[in-house]
């Protein structure tokens, strides 16, 4: 089902460009209200800021105005185009991921066959940037978060792959809406009233790459790269000002986007079951879900970045050597069972 | 490969802060929002210094005994009359200044307990913050306003001989 209007190229570039940033930004500022001053707050049995506007509520236009008047200080032997350059890439990373996210039957920024491939591909873009923002600070702590962060989120890079390998597989296909309209329109032992949303078939997956994604975030337990106690801030403690605001708005517009990134694998998406309205295919789809479809995508993605900021709030951090046994040791086994298991009940059913 | 299972214990810590959570949106927090709400303290809290300026002899036993050197004494001696007819005048120590700096002071209230005379007194009052760190400086006038804060000395104890303060 197309969308009647027509708009030129430019008009749609155009588009593109503002809803991506609505995507990354909405999402990202939403979370840091919610979750990290609110719930945060709410966890530690204190109210978190409460004086600018309603409930502290404008405390995050507070913030960034903050961060832009601080002086904006370099190291003097810091590699200063590579430094300049490093949070760019970190926050590039997050929207390249969002532009494959489906958020309707038509809601979509590009919608590549491979999508699933390109969103994982893209996603360690973000390693590249955090590497060089500890090398180029000239820094120890900061260049000991770098390669704590690099291995970090390589080792767990795998272990998510894999994990999604099994939804792939059921869905038997990489693309982001064909897995979104396989999880509506199928069905559970005949029964479709809820469609198979892939987080019922494959719970390991699920668990496996949330525990990834906890771990991508670099959020607690797993925030050995920036463990204040030990480096400071590692491959931010060079970083003030408005460079350091485009870390903190990457690292939470990237929890969201994988939330939503999850919550197309395993939750169904912007779907709701195809059966509650008669539909069989993406072709009946009807054209409210393009509305109705950003809603319930953003929906999910809050309950999952809530699951993440539960998980943050609650544990102590990992210990480096822990933190490394446990993705190899641990994860990759059971994604690597998860693959075999899933691919002989493919074949079975 | 040593690592037993956690999950019980793991899930109870998530049931902690979620519980936390909970019990903040019913009860309220446990903090206060202290501009709009503010808490009583503790009567013998330290909070400020107050002076008794008739007490004071000048002696400098809490300028000497101040760990930061925040007390600042001048003072003169000046002949007063006799306490009988016939008497030779007394001689008696007129205190000019008397100044706490309380941007050094570090309210250890080691001044308070050295003064032999009963002068110094601890109030709980707390909120005597300046834009200017200099208007920290209280003076003996300042000081003596303080006294009106200055909490009645608690009941002694049974048996106790009467040499409490004030």
């Amino acid at each position: 089902m197309m969308i009647a209007l027509t708009f030129p190229y430019w008009a749609q570039s155009l588009l593109r460009v503002l809803g991506g940033l609505v995507a990354v930004l909405l999402p990202a500022g939403t979370i840091v209200y919610v979750f990290l001053f609110k719930m945060m707050s709410f966890m530690q049995s204190r109210l978190g800021p409460m004086e600018a506007g309603p409930y502290g509520s404008m405390q995050l236009f507070a913030e960034v105005g903050k961060w832009l008047q601080k002086e904006d200080i370099m190291p003097e032997r810091a590699d200063h185009s590579i430094f300049r350059i490093a949070p760019l890439i970190v926050l590039a990373s997050t929207f390249l991921l969002v532009a494959v996210v489906p958020f309707g039957p038509d809601a979509w920024f590009t919608n590549f066959e491979t999508g699933v491939f390109y969103a994982l591909a893209v996603s360690s873009i973000s390693v590249l940037g955090i590497l060089i923002a500890g090398w180029s600070s000239a820094n120890k702590y900061s260049l000991l978060g770098g390669l704590r962060a690099a291995g970090q989120l390589i080792a767990y890079e795998l272990p998510m792959v894999l994990a999604v390998v099994g939804v792939v597989i059921q869905a038997g296909t990489m693309n982001m809406q064909q897995i979104v309209v396989a999880q509506n329109a199928g069905e559970i032992f005949g029964w479709n009233g809820l469609g198979n949303p892939y987080i019922l078939t494959q719970f390991i997956g699920f668990a496996v790459f949330m525990v990834a994604v906890q771990a991508e975030l670099t959020q607690a337990p797993f925030d050995m790269p920036i463990a204040e106690s030990e480096l400071v801030s590692g491959y931010m403690t060079e970083y003030s000002g408005f460079r350091f605001l485009i870390f903190f708005i990457a690292e939470f517009a990237t929890a969201g986007v994988f939330a939503l990134i999850a919550s197309v694998l395993f939750l169904g998406g912007w779907g709701v079951p195809f059966s509650w309205f008669g539909w069989h295919g993406m072709g009946d789809v009807s054209n409210w879900m393009n509305i109705v479809g950003p809603l319930i995508m953003f929906t999910k993605m809050m309950g999952l970045v809530f699951l993440i900021m539960w998980i943050r709030f609650s544990y102590p951090r990992f210990r480096e050597d822990q933190l490394q046994r446990f993705a190899w040791k641990v994860l990759i086994p059971v994604s690597l069972v998860n693959i075999m298991l899933t691919a002989v009940l493919k074949v079975v059913f | 490969m040593g690592l037993k299972p956690k999950v019980p214990g793991l899930v109870k810590g998530l049931g902690v802060t979620f519980n936390t959570m909970m019990n903040t949106f019913k009860d309220g927090a446990n903090t206060v929002q202290y501009p709009h709400e503010k808490e009583a303290p503790p009567v013998r809290a330290r909070g400020v210094i107050a002076l008794r300026e008739d007490n004071c002899t000048s002696c400098m036993l809490c300028a000497r005994s101040c760990p930061d050197w925040c007390i600042y004494i001048e003072g003169h001696k000046e002949l007063a009359p006799p306490r009988r007819a016939g008497g030779a005048p007394r001689k008696v120590n007129k205190l000019d200044r008397f100044d706490i700096d309380y941007a050094l002071c570090m309210y250890c209230g080691i001044c308070v307990e050295v003064c032999p005379f009963d002068a110094l007194f601890w109030s709980p009052e707390y909120e005597y913050s300046e834009p200017k760190i200099a208007d920290l400086l209280h003076d003996k006038t300042k000081l003596g306003e303080w006294m009106e804060t200055v909490p009645e000395a608690p009941e002694l104890e049974v048996g106790a001989d009467k040499k409490g303060k004030k």
